[in-house]
């Protein structure tokens, strides 16, 4: 059956159900930011190509501007305030914090999100560490700082 | 962009005939132009679609297995893992699947501005890029029509491998070598495959790569970068003799792109230097440059005798 109009959908979004009515071409980013106001996730290019609305699915890093919220009924969402409050900041967030990983801070939660599935994948290298975080852009350049707080929560 | 309706196709007969989204990596990102106008989408990641199967004689792989769980996945060839990995990004790989890879549009920037003409989005409005900006078309299969190149990476190793995509449509399942998967623009540069409307790809066999392989990418950046061209090497030696050559280029035709006098050149000859000098040198034999992409006929000759040279 195709569904016309608004469709309900349920996701564990950061740990708990969570039920919202979407349109077809709601794209999850939307979602999160429009309708469910986790306005952390940003919305940097829209078209998959800067990494700034990075959120895990089912733990696995996407970016949520290219996908449709509605491909995602039942699954676990973790977004950037999900994983950590500003008194217990997850080890990744200390670390940016530390190694000064931000300038204007727009694609910070991107970065974050990236990374934390980066170390998941466990990478070999500060190297693979720089290559698997491509897909995540900083126009103030902050990379160098933040392969350091990948690199520092890596164990690299 | 238009509305659409959605549904998640359950079996295989629910979903054949109907306008199908994947990742959504490359639909969505032309419906946001205005170049893809879906009416109703059917989800066709939940086939039995998914899965990796090995046989004796090769793999197959489901088409709507992920970029990034392909890649990691121990009995696929090591030729596919290279290129999907030098493709797009983690985030990105962890959302497209090989199906989709395959059937992603050219990236002509005519085609991917709906304002702009282009044969190829909208019939008949004419090719921007002929006289416009060229650098990404094509050098070789190109019509007067369109010059656009076919961008994946997947699909030039796949080439190399003599590869075979599954098909299942209307009338039952068929299987077409990859050589006879694309097609060239003529004057209908709006089909890029031969497959029929409502056709959906089941699965991609891979037969087990006999010699030794390379994926060579060149990009204007190191990484997230697609081609401005790539090579694939696939060369298989006995007793110090070539008996096997397959070297496909990527991003410079409407389709991975055999080079034929490359491969002839190599064909019973021993795998050294003077070898590759020689057969680099025909690279580019028959390319037809425009004035912005001329400098890869070089870029082509010298990305071949890098890639055999390391091949070897
Ligand atoms: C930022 C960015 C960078 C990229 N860089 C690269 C790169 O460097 N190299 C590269 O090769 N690619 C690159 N890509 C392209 C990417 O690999 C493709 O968009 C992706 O593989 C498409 O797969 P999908 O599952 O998302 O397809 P979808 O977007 O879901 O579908 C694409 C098309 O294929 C059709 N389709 C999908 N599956 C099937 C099927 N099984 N049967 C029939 N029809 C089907 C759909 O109807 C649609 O027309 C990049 C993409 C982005 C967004
Ligand atoms: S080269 Fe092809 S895709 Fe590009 S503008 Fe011309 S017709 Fe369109
Ligand atoms: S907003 Fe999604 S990748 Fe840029």
């Amino acid at each position: 059956m195709h569904a016309h109009g608004r469709i309900a959908l349920t996701l564990i979004l950061n740990g708990a159900p969570c039920t919202a009515s979407v349109a077809p071409s709601d794209t999850l980013l939307d979602l999160l930011r429009d309708q469910l106001h986790l306005t952390g996730t940003k919305k940097g290019c829209d078209m998959g190509a800067c990494g700034a609305c990075t959120v895990l699915v089912d733990g696995r890093r996407i970016t949520s501007c290219l996908t449709l919220a509605l491909a995602h009924d039942g699954a676990a969402v973790t977004t950037i305030e999900g994983i950590g409050t500003p008194d217990e900041p997850h080890p990744l967030q200390a670390a940016f914090i530390r190694h000064d990983a931000l300038q204007c801070g727009y694609c910070t939660p991107g970065q974050i999100m990236s990374g934390i599935a980066v170390i998941a994948e466990n990478p070999s290298s500060r190297d693979a560490i720089r290559e698997a975080m491509s897909g995540n852009l900083c126009r103030g350049g902050a990379h160098p700082n933040i392969i350091d707080a990948i690199a520092e929560v890596a164990g690299l | 962009m238009n509305g659409f309706t959605y549904a998640r196709a359950a079996t295989l007969a629910e979903a054949i005939g109907g306008t199908f989204i994947a990742g959504g990596t490359d639909l969505l990102q032309l419906w946001k132009i205005g170049a893809a106008t879906p009416a109703a989408l059917v989800d066709i990641t939940s086939l039995p679609l998914a899965g990796i199967t090995t046989s004796a004689n090769g793999v197959l792989i489901g088409a709507v297995a992920r970029l990034a769980d392909v890649a990691r996945h121990p009995a696929v060839p090591k030729l596919v893992t290279d290129a999907i990995m030098a493709s797009a990004s983690g985030q990105i790989r962890n959302m497209a699947t090989v199906g989709g890879n395959l059937l992603q549009r050219t990236r002509c920037p005519y085609f991917r501005s709906a304002d702009l003409p282009c044969n190829k989005r909208a019939p008949n409005s004419g090719c921007g890029a002929i006289a416009g900006q060229n650098r990404a078309a094509a050098l070789f299969g190109a019509s007067l029509a369109c010059v656009a190149s076919h961008p994946s990476d997947l699909a030039v190793a796949l080439a190399a491998l003599d590869a075979e995509i599954d098909i299942h449509g209307a009338t039952g399942p068929r299987r077409l070598a990859i050589a006879d998967f694309y097609r060239l623009p003529g004057d209908a540069p709006e089909r890029d495959t031969m497959l029929a409307p409502g056709e959906l790809i089941t699965g991609i066999f891979i037969p087990t790569p006999t010699g030794r392989t390379i994926y060579l990418k060149i990009r204007d950046r190191a990484s997230f970068e697609f081609a401005v061209l790539s090579v694939a090497v696939s060369l298989t030696v006995e007793a110090g003799i070539i008996i096997r050559a397959r070297i496909v280029a990527g991003s410079v035709a409407p389709m991975p792109w055999r080079l034929h006098a490359v491969e002839a050149a190599l064909i019973g000859r021993a795998p050294d230097a003077a070898s590759f000098t020689a057969a680099a040198a025909v690279a580019a034999e028959g390319a037809q440059p425009l004035p912005h992409n001329n400098f890869k006929i070089t870029l082509l000759r010298r990305a071949v005798a890098r890639a055999l040279g390391e091949a070897a």
